[in-house]
C-alpha cells in the first residue's frame, strides 16, 4: 500500500519500526476508546449505570505504551482510567460494557468490581483495586518471578500522578531497584489527582524520582503515541536484557472530571480545560496520518461508523445480560468454597 | 519421634517445603545472611541460594506486596514480617489485596502467599516488640489466620499454609520458639487449616486458647488435677476459619468455659469465641463464659513490674481457672 511513499521519506513511525498497520490499528483503538468513555458517560447520565471512571485524554500514551509491549507475554497492572490500554491488549468492547453493566459474565470481577478495575487471566491484566498504588508492589512481585523462573516477560503497571506520592510507589520501585527487575512503571500524569492540582501534590518532577532509586526516569509528551512507543520499547528493551527497570512519566492532562460523581468546575475553569482540549492526542494524531498520506477523511466516516455499530452492539449487549445471582456474593471467598454447586 | 524447639520445627518446614517445592521462597528483613533476627530462617541461604531467601529492603509494604505479585504469577512466598508489630504498614496490602484478590476477580486470580509475623510479649520487648495483633486481622473474609503452640503444629501447619492457595496469616509466638519443645515426627505431614485440637481432656472445666498461654493453662492444670479439679483444653490453632464444631463440643464437655489470649480483651478473638457458644448452647452453660486476657492497654512496658502484670502466666490462669470450677 504506502510503501512506495514511504520509501521516498521515511515516516516518524517507520523510522520507529511501526508499519502503516500498526499506527492506523493504534489510532482506531484510540478513537475506539474515546468513543467507548463518551458512551459510558452518556449512559451514567441516563440513568443506565451506576458510576464511570474516565480515561479521556490519555488514550494516545495508553495506546502507544501497549503497541511497545510484547502482547504475547508480558504481564499488565493497569489503573482504572486505562480503557485505551485494556483494548490495544485485547479486552473486547462487549468485555467492557459487561463489566460497565455490572454483569456476571463481565470477566474482570463478575460484576463485583466498579468499572475500570481491569483483570483477565486470560489476558494476563492482573486483578486491580480501588485503593490506588496497590498495583505498583503487586508489579514487582511478577517481575521478580520473571527473573527467578528465568522467564522472558517484562511487567508493566500504571499509576497515576497522584498514586507518585503513595509509599507502594516508593516501596516497589525500590525494591525494583535493588533487584534490577523487568517491569516498567508508567505514571499517566493527567495534572491531578480528583481535585488537587499536581503542584499541590508533587514538588518536583515525577520522573525524576527514578534517579533515587537506581533506574533512569523519562518524561515524556503523553499525548504523542509515537513519542510515548518510542521510550517504552526502550524501557522494554532495557527490562528484557536484565538491566533493570524505567519510570515513565507520560504527561497529558485529564479531559474529563475525575469520576461521573465529579463536579469539575469547582476546581478548575473551563478556560483550562479547554486550552488543553486543544492538545488532545486524538485529532493530532489523526492530522499526522492524514500528512502520512495513509489516512483520509472518507476512511475516518467509515471507520466511526464500524466503531458506533460496535458500541451499539456491546452496549445492547451489555445491558441485555443477566445480573449474578443475588447468593453470588457468598462465592469465591476461599478456593473450593462453591463445591456442589451449579451455575455460575 | 525427635523432639524439637518450635522455632526448630518453623524451619524445618521452611526447609522441607522449599525442597519439596522449588517455587517456594522466603523474603523479608535479615532472613538471608543473618537468617533472621531470631535464627528462623538460619542455614536456608546455604542450602538455597540468596534468590529463594531473600533480603529484601526495610519496607512490609513492599516485602508483601511483591510477594502477593509473586503468589498472584504462581510462586509460593513466604513472607517474613520481623516482628508482627512492624506489619502495619503492610496491612493495606493483606486486607485490601491479599484478602481479596480471589473474590474481586470471582475467582479468576488467586493469591497463594504466607505471611509469618512473631507475635507476643514477656521479652523485654517493651511496646512494639511485644504486641498480639491478631484481632485486626481477625474477621477480614479472604484470608486465613493460623497461631500455633506446639512444634507439631508448628510445623504442621507452617506446611499447610504454603500448600494452601489462599493468603494465610502464621502467626508464631517469640517466646514459644525456645519455650516449647515437643514430638515431630520425621515423615511428611500437615497439621489442616481450620481445626481445633484437644490437647488434654477433662471433666469440670473447658479452657479455649491459642499459642504462648496455652503453656501456662497445661502446667495450671496439671496442678489443679492434683486438687481435684480437671480440665478440658482446647488450643483452636486455627482463628480464622474457627473451628465451630470443636470448640461447642469442648465446651459442651463441661458446660463452663474459660477463653484465654495475650491480645487485650477488648474485640478480641474470645469475644467471638463467647458469642458463638452463647448462640449455640447459652442453656447448656453452667456458668457465664469467662475470658482471661491482656489488659486493654496499647501494648505492654519494657520494665520488669509492668510487663509482668501484663503478660498471663501459671498462676493467673490457674486462679481464673479455680475461680471458673468453684462457680
Amino acid at each position: 500500500m504506502s510503501q512506495s511513499e514511504s520509501a521516498v521519506q521515511q515516516t516518524k513511525h517507520a523510522a520507529l519500526g511501526l508499519t502503516d498497520e500498526q499506527v492506523l490499528e493504534m489510532y482506531k483503538v484510540m478513537v475506539t476508546a474515546r468513543r467507548y468513555d463518551e458512551r459510558c458517560l452518556l449512559l451514567q447520565r441516563a440513568g443506565k449505570i451506576k458510576f464511570h471512571v474516565s480515561g479521556i485524554g490519555q488514550e494516545a500514551a495508553q495506546v502507544g505504551a501497549a503497541f511497545a509491549l510484547d502482547r504475547e507475554q508480558d504481564y499488565y497492572l493497569p489503573y482504572y482510567r486505562d480503557y485505551a490500554f485494556v483494548l490495544s491488549v485485547g479486552m473486547t468492547l462487549r468485555e467492557l460494557m459487561l463489566c460497565l453493566f455490572s454483569k456476571v459474565d463481565d470477566p474482570n470481577s463478575g460484576g463485583r468490581q466498579m468499572p475500570g478495575h481491569f483483570g483477565s487471566k486470560r489476558l494476563r491484566i492482573v486483578t486491580g483495586s480501588s485503593p490506588v498504588t496497590t498495583q505498583v508492589p503487586h508489579a514487582v512481585g511478577f517481575a521478580l518471578a520473571a527473573k527467578m523462573k528465568r522467564k522472558d516477560f517484562v511487567t508493566f503497571v500504571t499509576f497515576g500522578d497522584g498514586s507518585s506520592n503513595q509509599g507502594d510507589f516508593h516501596e516497589g520501585a525500590n525494591m525494583a531497584g535493588v533487584h534490577k527487575l523487568p517491569v516498567i512503571f508508567m505514571c499517566e500524569n493527567n495534572q491531578y489527582a480528583i481535585s488537587v492540582p499536581l503542584h499541590k501534590q508533587v514538588g518536583g518532577q515525577i520522573a525524576d524520582r527514578a534517579i533515587g532509586y537506581g533506574f533512569p526516569g523519562v518524561a515524556v509528551d503523553g499525548n504523542d503515541p509515537l513519542e510515548v512507543y518510542r521510550v517504552m520499547k526502550e524501557a522494554r528493551a532495557r527490562a528484557a536484557s536484565g538491566e533493570g527497570p524505567t519510570l515513565v512519566e507520560t504527561v497529558m492532562y485529564r479531559l474529563s472530571p475525575h469520576s461521573t460523581s465529579d463536579e469539575d468546575l469547582a476546581y478548575r475553569t473551563k478556560e483550562e480545560v479547554d486550552a488543553n482540549r486543544d492538545k488532545d492526542g486524538i485529532p493530532k494524531f489523526r492530522q499526522y496520518l492524514i500528512d502520512c498520506g495513509i489516512w483520509n477523511e472518507e476512511r475516518e466516516a467509515e471507520m466511526l461508523q464500524e466503531i458506533k455499530a460496535a458500541l451499539d452492539d456491546a452496549t445492547k449487549f451489555g445491558e441485555q445480560a443477566p445480573f449474578p445471582e443475588p447468593e453470588d456474593i457468598l462465592y469465591h471467598v476461599y478456593a473450593g468454597d462453591d463445591e456442589g454447586r451449579g451455575g455460575h | 519421634m525427635p523432639k524439637m524447639d518450635y522455632i526448630d520445627a518453623i524451619r524445618l518446614a521452611m526447609k522441607e517445603e522449599m525442597e519439596r517445592d522449588e517455587d517456594v521462597f522466603v523474603l523479608g528483613e535479615d532472613v538471608g545472611y543473618k537468617g533472621g533476627v531470631f535464627t528462623t530462617t538460619k542455614g536456608l541461604l546455604d542450602q538455597f541460594g540468596e534468590e529463594r531467601v531473600l533480603d529484601t529492603p526495610l519496607a512490609e509494604s513492599a516485602i508483601v506486596g511483591t510477594a502477593i505479585g509473586a503468589a498472584m504469577y504462581g510462586m509460593r512466598p513466604i513472607a517474613e514480617m520481623q516482628y508482627s508489630d512492624f506489619m502495619f504498614p503492610a496491612t493495606n496490602q493483606i486486607i485490601s489485596e491479599a484478602a481479596k484478590i480471589r473474590y474481586r476477580s470471582n475467582n479468576d486470580w488467586n493469591c497463594p502467599l504466607v505471611i509469618r509475623a512473631p507475635i507476643g510479649g514477656g521479652i523485654f520487648g517493651g511496646l512494639y516488640h511485644s504486641q498480639c495483633p491478631e484481632s485486626v486481622f481477625f474477621g477480614t473474609p479472604g484470608l486465613k489466620i493460623v497461631a500455633p503452640y506446639t512444634p507439631y503444629d508448628a510445623k504442621g501447619l507452617l506446611k499447610a499454609a504454603v500448600r494452601d492457595p489462599d493468603p494465610v496469616i502464621y502467626f508464631e509466638n517469640k517466646k514459644c520458639y525456645k519455650l516449647v519443645n515437643g514430638d515431630v515426627p520425621e515423615e511428611d505431614y500437615t497439621v489442616p487449616i481450620g481445626k481445633a485440637n484437644v490437647l488434654r481432656e477433662g471433666d469440670d472445666i473447658t479452657v479455649i486458647s491459642y499459642s504462648l498461654p496455652l503453656h501456662f493453662i497445661m502446667e495450671a492444670a496439671a496442678e489443679l488435677e492434683e486438687e481435684g479439679i480437671t480440665a478440658h483444653v482446647l488450643d483452636l490453632r486455627s482463628l480464622q476459619p474457627l473451628d465451630k464444631e470443636g470448640l461447642l463440643a469442648a465446651a459442651r464437655r463441661t458446660g463452663k468455659v474459660l477463653i484465654v489470649h495475650e491480645d487485650n480483651k477488648f474485640g478480641g478473638i474470645g469475644g467471638e469465641v463467647s458469642a458463638i457458644i452463647a448462640e449455640e448452647m447459652l442453656y447448656e452453660l453452667d456458668a457465664p463464659i469467662m475470658r482471661l486476657c491482656g489488659p486493654d492497654v496499647p501494648a505492654m512496658p519494657i520494665n520488669p513490674p509492668g510487663e509482668k502484670f501484663f503478660m498471663l502466666n501459671k498462676d493467673k490462669v490457674k486462679e481464673a481457672m479455680k475461680r471458673l470450677a468453684v462457680y
